[in-house]
This record gives C-alpha cells, sequence and structure tokens, in this order.
C-alpha cells in the first residue's frame, strides 16, 4: 500500500494514521539533527553522525513504504557508523547556570504544567480515547511547547529543534538498543530459537508446571540481567527461550507475566557492578569509600521485591 | 546438532558481560543465528526490517526530546529543587524517603531531574547532612558513607520502579513488541497498571528499610568518638562543581 492509500484507507484505524503521522514527525527530528550535525564544524565525526541520524529519520518515515528487505539492509548501515564510533556529538551548548536560574526566576514553578503535560496526555489518550497512548505523547509535546512559548517569547521552534538535536546527541546510538534487541528477537523467533530451548529446558523443568515456570522465568531474568547487566537485554532472550514456552503456553496473562518479568530483571540490575551506570558511577559522583556501597543498600530490597514479583505473578496470572 | 542456533544467545551474554560494544553485539548474535540456522539472506533482511518498523514506537523518546531539553533551559531542575528543599524533616531517613516518593511520581510522568550527579548530590546530601546532623548531634564519616549508598538506592529503585507508570516508557514498549513476535498483543495502558502495586510495594519497602537502617547509623553517630563532618561542607562542595 502507498501512504496515500493508507490515509484514505477505511479499513486502516484512526489511531493508526495519527501514529504514522507522529512517526514522521520523529523521522524529521532525527534528520533535523543529521542535518545540523553534517554541517557543525565543531564535531569531530560529521559523516558518521550524518548518515547514523540520518537514516534513522529516513526509515522512521519511509520504512512502511519500501521493500522489507531493503529497510532490514538500511538498518545494518545505519549503525555501522555507530559501532566504529564514528558518532559524535555536536557542539550544541548546554544551557549555563545562569541561563537557567534566570528562566527560573520569571517562570517558577508553572514549569511543572507543560513538564506533566506529556504523562498526563499519554494517560488521557490511553484512558478516554480509543487512540494509542503514544499519539497522546506526541499531543502532550505539542502542548508542552506551546505552553513554554506562551511563557517565554524566547522559546521559538528553533530553541525547541537544536534542544532536541542536543538531547539526542546526549544518548546518542546507545538510545536504539531496544529497537536492535527487538529485532535480535525476531530474529531468534524465525530461527526457530524458542523452540531449541524449550526442548532443551523441559529435560529440566516439569511441563506443564506454571508455578515453576514463572519461577524459572522471574529468577532467570534476575539472574541473566545481572550477568549481562541489562535487563532489556535479558528479557529478550528469556522470554523467547523460557517466557513463551514454560509460562505463556500454558495459558497465563501475557500483560502481567511480560510487565512483571522486565521489573524481576530490574531487581537483578539493582545487585551487579555489569549496571555501572546505577550501580558504580554514583559511587564516583558522590566519592563513596566503598565501591559496592550502593549494591549493597540494594541488594535486601532486590531480593523482597522477586519474591514479592513472583508470588504476584503465581496470583494474578 | 539444534542446540547451534543458541550461538545468539551465548553471543549476546558473553558479549555483554564483556561489555563489548552492545551494538555490535547485537548485530553480530543475528548475523550468527541467521546463518548457523540457515535462514535465507533476503528473510532475514525482511525479519530485520519488519522488526524495525513494527517496533518503531520504542523510539517515540525522539520526540520527547523537542521539550526534554527546552524544559532543562526554563528551570525546571531549580523549580525541582526548590520544591525537595521545602521538606524540613527530622532524619536524613526522612529526606531520602520523601525523596524517593518525589522520584517516583515524576518518573510516572517521565520527568526527570538529573539523577545522581545532577539532583542527590548538589540537593538531596545536603539536605540529608543537615537533617541528619539535628538528629545525632553529629554526622560521622561512616554514616555519610550509608547516606550516599541509601540516596543513591533511593534514586535508582524510585526510577526503575516509577518510570514503568509511564504509558509508553521503553521498557514497556520494549515488552509489548518482544510479546508481539510471539504472538501475543498486549495493551501499553494494562501493561502500566499490573505495575501499579509493584511500585507502591517497591518504594515502601525501600523507604522503611532505610529508614530503620538510618535509625540505627544515626544512634552510631551520635555515640562515636571525635567530630562528625558538617553540612556546609557537604554544601559548599556541590556548589563548586
Amino acid at each position: 500500500m502507498n501512504p496515500i492509500d493508507y490515509l484514505m484507507s477505511g479499513d486502516v484505524t484512526l489511531s493508526d494514521k495519527l501514529l504514522e503521522i507522529f512517526y514522521v514527525v520523529n523521522g524529521i527530528v532525527a534528520l533535523y539533527t543529521g542535518w545540523k550535525n553534517l554541517n557543525d564544524a565543531g564535531n569531530e565525526h560529521r559523516v558518521g553522525s550524518a548518515v547514523f541520524w540520518l537514516l534513522l529519520g529516513f526509515l522512521f518515515i519511509v520504512g512502511p513504504w519500501i521493500p522489507s528487505e531493503i529497510t532490514g539492509a538500511l538498518v545494518i548501515v545505519m549503525v555501522i557508523p555507530a559501532i566504529l564510533k564514528r558518532v559524535a556529538p555536536g557542539s550544541g551548548k548546554d544551557p549555563d547556570e545562569g541561563e537557567m536560574v534566570g528562566n527560573y526566576r520569571s517562570i517558577g514553578m508553572k514549569i511543572f504544567v507543560p513538564a506533566l503535560c506529556i504523562g498526563v496526555f499519554a494517560l488521557a489518550f490511553a484512558l478516554f480515547t480509543p487512540i494509542s497512548s503514544l499519539v497522546g505523547i506526541g499531543v502532550g509535546v505539542l502542548a508542552a511547547a506551546f505552553i513554554l512559548r506562551a511563557y517565554s517569547k524566547k522559546n521559538t521552534p528553533t530553541v525547541f529543534l537544536n534542544d532536541a538535536r542536543r538531547m539526542l546527541d546526549a544518548v546518542g546510538p546507545l538510545s536504539l538498543l531496544p529497537i536492535l534487541l527487538a529485532g535480535l528477537g525476531a530474529v531468534f523467533t524465525a530461527a526457530g530459537v524458542g523452540e531449541v530451548i524449550s526442548g532443551l529446558v523441559s529435560s529440566v523443568i516439569p511441563e506443564g508446571n506454571l508455578v515453576v515456570g514463572i519461577v524459572v522465568y522471574a529468577v532467570g531474568m534476575a539472574v541473566f540481567t545481572m550477568v549481562m547487566g541489562n535487563a532489556f537485554a535479558a528479557i529478550t532472550v528469556m522470554t523467547v527461550g523460557v517466557g513463551a514456552p514454560f509460562v505463556l503456553a500454558l495459558g497465563a496473562d501475557p500483560v502481567v507475566v511480560g510487565s512483571v518479568a522486565l521489573t524481576c530483571g530490574y531487581c537483578g540490575t539493582l545487585c551487579t557492578p555489569m549496571a555501572a551506570n546505577f550501580n558504580m558511577v554514583p559511587v564516583a559522583i558522590l566519592d563513596m569509600k566503598d565501591r559496592n556501597g550502593v549494591i549493597k543498600k540494594q541488594i535486601p530490597i532486590a531480593l523482597v521485591m522477586l519474591a514479592v514479583q513472583i508470588v504476584y505473578m503465581i496470583v494474578m496470572a | 546438532m539444534e542446540l547451534i542456533k543458541l550461538i545468539g544467545i551465548v553471543i549476546v551474554v558473553i558479549g555483554f558481560a564483556l561489555k563489548l560494544d552492545s551494538i555490535l553485539v547485537i548485530m553480530i548474535a543475528a548475523v550468527a543465528t541467521a546463518l548457523v540456522s540457515g535462514l535465507d539472506p533476503v528473510v532475514f533482511l525482511q525479519t530485520l526490517g519488519d522488526s524495525f518498523v513494527s517496533n518503531r514506537s520504542m523510539l517515540i523518546f525522539i520526540i520527547v526530546m523537542v521539550v526534554t531539553g527546552t524544559l532543562e533551559r526554563n528551570g525546571l531542575k531549580q523549580a525541582a529543587a526548590a520544591l525537595m528543599r521545602k521538606v524540613k524533616s527530622a532524619s536524613a531517613g526522612v529526606v531520602i524517603g520523601i525523596y524517593g516518593i518525589f522520584r517516583l511520581v515524576f518518573a510516572a510522568f517521565n520527568v526527570s531531574f538529573g539523577g545522581v550527579a545532577g539532583f542527590v548530590r548538589p540537593i538531596v546530601m545536603p539536605m540529608a547532612v543537615a537533617a541528619g546532623e539535628n538528629r545525632a548531634g553529629k554526622v560521622t564519616d561512616r554514616y555519610l558513607e550509608h547516606m550516599k549508598g541509601m540516596a543513591s538506592g533511593m534514586e535508582n529503585v524510585a526510577w526503575f520502579f516509577g518510570q514503568m507508570l509511564f504509558v509508553g516508557t521503553s521498557g514497556a514498549l520494549l515488552v509489548q513488541g518482544t510479546l508481539r513476535d510471539l504472538g501475543y498483543e498486549t495493551e501499553l495502558i494494562d501493561l502500566m497498571t499490573v505495575q501499579i502495586p509493584i511500585a507502591v510495594i517497591a518504594t515502601a519497602v525501600t523507604i522503611g528499610f532505610y529508614l530503620l537502617l538510618d535509625r540505627a547509623y544515626a544512634k552510631q553517630s551520635a555515640q562515636a568518638e571525635g567530630p562528625g563532618v558538617s553540612a556546609e561542607s557537604i554544601a559548599d562542595d556541590a556548589k563548586g562543581e
């Protein structure tokens, strides 16, 4: 189907049409980031950064309308500069303390109104409309931008775009981790990895025992996250291997099991030095003497919460 | 020899554990899995492409960035600090606990003020030390070390579980996408709702545990020999950076 037919089609829901339009806006922001980096003499890797962000924006907008094997190939091309460490932040400057304090003096606590807009709209769309909450996030962003503009004439569209570019530069290619992991999960499924694991694990887990399945899935999430230092990577692997064949296949509620499995992984995050951003960087920032000072304060909580969540899954699923 | 299909999982686990480039590890795992399973190259690219298109929702943070940076520029962190400083409390444990609730509530709206570097160190820690001094008479180095650990722990717990309360958080989107690949359709609002009790329990357990710990630490600190560190020195220290 081409984009015009898609937007005109009666078979496509309004929600999906609006979502597609918001993806275009997302794509434009990524394209802007790429364009600015391409023309930024202060960026040490102009070309790599531009290739990455421009392709991301392009795929966002055009991805659904071109053959999927081409989309797949372009995804691979897009991540090459990231792997080669050729994606760098540009010279967009962080606001200085004086500017932020000055704006705080004039705007004050009213700043919380636009800050909370996105969450409020996402929730309102989910609860009161048949339209995707993701569209709500987009509308919330728009509303927040209008409010900020009303607060201060200085908040022009260019300011928003340049700040967005600065933030995207700061998060960099690693922000693609979830979508790339989802792609890996899809390849696992296509290759039949799940069947192999279930064949293996079924010799260990008694088949048809939901409680044992849940315990293995939850504890597995925590342990895999501790080893990998990343719950997002763990959930892709564990859901295909254990969650689907030993829990979901027995008729457990995928909403409860899937959602809580991720937070079981977070319990692993609380216990591992592998999650350096959360457990080791604070030690340095706060000048702590004990390298494991943060983890030690989290392990008891992680154990309690793992137990709570296992019981919760067994009861609710 | 079906076992060879698990090569991708082995690559991911070892690659992440060795802290190799995450994106490289994922791509190698995907290619290796496709090769050993005899997946047709075109089908492999199609799988990757279809997955990217149907999971674009995971990148919705891009549009959120349009206001995140400008909110920061307009003094969001200063407003949050002023709000937090309104808390007048009797002990370090209570300061840390209130910060946990503060962090949880704002995390549910996807609003963040800079974590340990941007908020805990310059704002929460000086408040905690001042409260600890009031309560125990002085704050020893050891007590200070415990406070830092608890403040970081509170930050992590409230942020991890709190962000699951935001409809459309990237974790929930990844769960939704993974389940969709396996043939299960789920709604974001439902994935969020089941997390409400979990987030409340996690925050409550952490606050309760830290309040108990803080009581014991404050007592030890009061009875310890020698002078303590001063709240002013912590605050000045933070301002200096």
